[in-house]
């Protein structure tokens, strides 16, 4: 475990510093798309429900195909609201 | 290292950058829009990349799934109108942590079919770490999910006047304390002692459903003028949970997309409680707007002795002699479905050669941003509007300040009187313009409850009535103006 949660961590860390870095910068015209499209990432969960539905068990296999439904209404429900806020920000 | 594990790593390495470059260009308008592409693209090359590595997976289940979710997902997306933006975002949130839930359940079961938690995890070190970020994976998934849920209740038009207010229960903190230390207790006992297949699986059920019931513990006591702090926050959450699903799986896509989302959901909420000059911890105490009618100056009408009204075709001549005018719109504007009305009255004022801007105080709106998106939806041009510090030294110089469904961002009580339950907010500094005039219903109080003192100020006029037809009948007089 020691080694790879310890990896994990690091990088768990850096990509926090990483975070703030980058959004603190943010103007705040996109603050409501950025959050919708942020939001969409964090759906990447479906790499996670994807790795369910390779078990042996069908309980645990069905659990997975809702985590996927769930993740993905979160994904492109997440992408398509944001391109249709973007959309209709004009100069 | 087999080459299919080599080839899907190497996609994750690349979906990461596009998301950090997404995100990156999502901070300028001009890049944003390709920026969100090229985000659900590194999406696309993630689940690739996933399906790659694990080589077997029953694709029944998992073109089923997305099927599901995507055509609802689509649906939402596409029918969802402006003003309801927070509490889509609240529903996403929670669908998110939702699917982490059920990925920490399904990944249980998995782990049971090969014989029990206690075993498979301490039988190897390797188990012990697996299992307790498993463990975070459920207990954080099943919070943000359930918190979202009663977020969404306490925004939605329908439910809201149910779960609106802040809802304060008997010995709430007492109640938020235990249901954290049994989730967390539940899951250490889990992890040291349990051997039994039947009882480790009753004690997992049990761990999702006080970690569901802890989520409604901590939003129920949250008012509903402090809804913006809370999506944020859940924003957050939903992305620790994806990154503890990365811990639980090792998989190094999901604990940096899910760091990201943390860190970019954090910097939010502190920008929301700064707007609002509270603290965090004070939001979450809850409370507040529910219960503060008592202490300086309760908000009803008696309470004013200088107000000034003026009728729309009195302040349509004032407009016409302007030159340079700033609109305050607030949340108020949306619910009388003003925002294209105020779009029209700007463009009939442009018409007559006047400078026109809006100001945007942070916490305009029910999430952070929605009052810009709310404007560009009525075809008002972004460098328009302007934001609370780049504007507030200009409302001296200005010649009209227009208010419009705004009330506790520009009471200058916040700045004056230290018994107000607003003093300190940071505020638009509308009380320092020449003239000012306030659209309003009634004189009700704001979200704080709290008396405006602006209405009481010489240089401050009300125009009675709803929003979006009391801007109509400025644009027609101006119109008539313009003839003349």
């Amino acid at each position: 475990m020691t080694a790879e949660i310890l990896i994990g961590l690091y990088v768990f860390v850096l990509s926090v510093f990483v975070g703030f870095e980058l959004i603190n910068k943010v103007s705040p015209t996109l603050h409501t798309p950025l959050m919708s499209g942020s939001n969409a990432i964090s759906g990447v969960t479906i790499l996670g429900a994807l790795a369910c539905v390779n078990a042996e068990s069908s309980f645990a296999n069905v659990l997975g195909a809702c985590a996927i439904a769930l993740a993905t209404i979160n994904v492109v429900g997440g992408f398509l609201v944001t391109d249709r806020m973007l959309r209709m920000f004009k100069k | 290292m087999t080459s299919n594990v080599i080839i899907a790593n190497l996609g994750y390495l690349v979906s990461i950058s596009c998301f950090i470059v997404g995100i990156k260009r999502l901070s300028r308008v001009r890049t944003a829009r390709s920026a969100n592409v090229l985000a659900a693209s590194a999406m696309l090359i993630a689940v690739a990349s996933q399906l790659i590595e694990l080589e077997t997976v029953d694709y029944r289940y998992v073109v089923a799934g997305v099927i599901v979710g995507a055509s609802i997902g689509a649906v939402l997306a596409f029918k969802v109108a402006m003003t309801a933006m927070p509490q889509l975002v609240a529903v996403f949130n929670g669908f998110g942590g939702a699917a982490s839930l059920l990925v920490g359940l399904s990944l249980f079961a998995a782990i049971q079919e090969r014989g029990t938690l206690a075993e498979v995890m301490i039988g190897s070190t390797s188990g012990l770490g697996t299992g307790l970020t498993l463990l975070l994976s459920i207990v954080i998934g099943a919070v943000t999910f359930s918190g979202s849920i009663l977020a969404y209740l306490k925004l939605s038009d329908r439910y809201g006047s149910v779960f609106g207010k802040s809802i304060l229960l008997p010995q709430r903190h007492l109640i938020t304390l235990s249901l954290f230390a049994l989730s967390l207790g539940l899951c250490a006992a889990l992890l040291m002692f349990l051997a039994n297949p039947v009882v480790s699986t009753f004690a997992i059920i049990c761990v999702a459903l006080f970690a569901l019931l802890l989520g409604v513990a901590v939003v129920l006591p949250i008012g509903g003028a402090d809804m913006p702090v809370v999506v944020s926050l859940l924003n957050s959450y939903s992305g620790l949970a994806a990154s503890a699903t990365g811990f639980a799986l090792n998989s190094p896509v999901l604990i940096v997309s899910g760091a990201l989302v943390g860190a970019s959901g954090l910097i939010l909420t502190q920008i929301m409680c700064k707007g609002m000059n509270r603290s965090l911890a004070n939001v979450m105490i809850g409370g507040f707007g529910g219960e503060s009618a008592e202490g300086a100056g309760s908000g009803d009408a008696s309470a004013y002795t200088n107000v000034k009204s003026s009728d729309v075709e009195e302040s349509a001549l004032t407009f016409e002699s302007a030159r340079d005018v700033i609109i305050v719109p607030g949340y108020g504007l949306a619910v009388a479905q003003g925002q294209s009305a105020v779009a029209e009255f700007a463009s009939h004022l442009k018409g007559l050669g006047v400078r026109v801007r809006y100001a945007i105080h942070p916490v305009a709106g029910r999430m952070p941003g929605h009052m810009n998106v709310l404007l560009a939806e009525s075809n008002i041009p972004y460098d328009e509007l302007f934001e609370m510090d780049e504007i507030n030294s200009d409302f001296r110089s200005s010649d009209i300040v227009l208010v419009v469904g705004a009330n506790d961002v520009v009471n200058p009580a916040a700045k004056t009187d230290p018994s107000s339950p607003l003093y300190g907010m940071p505020i638009l500094n509308v009380d320092q313009a020449p003239i000012v005039y306030v659209i309003k219903r009634s004189l009700s109080p704001g979200f704080a409850g709290v008396k405006n003192e602006l209405f009481d100020l010489d240089n401050c006029r009300m125009i009675f009535g709803d929003a979006k037809k009391v801007l109509e009948e400025l644009s027609v007089h101006l119109d008539l103006a313009k003839a003349a």
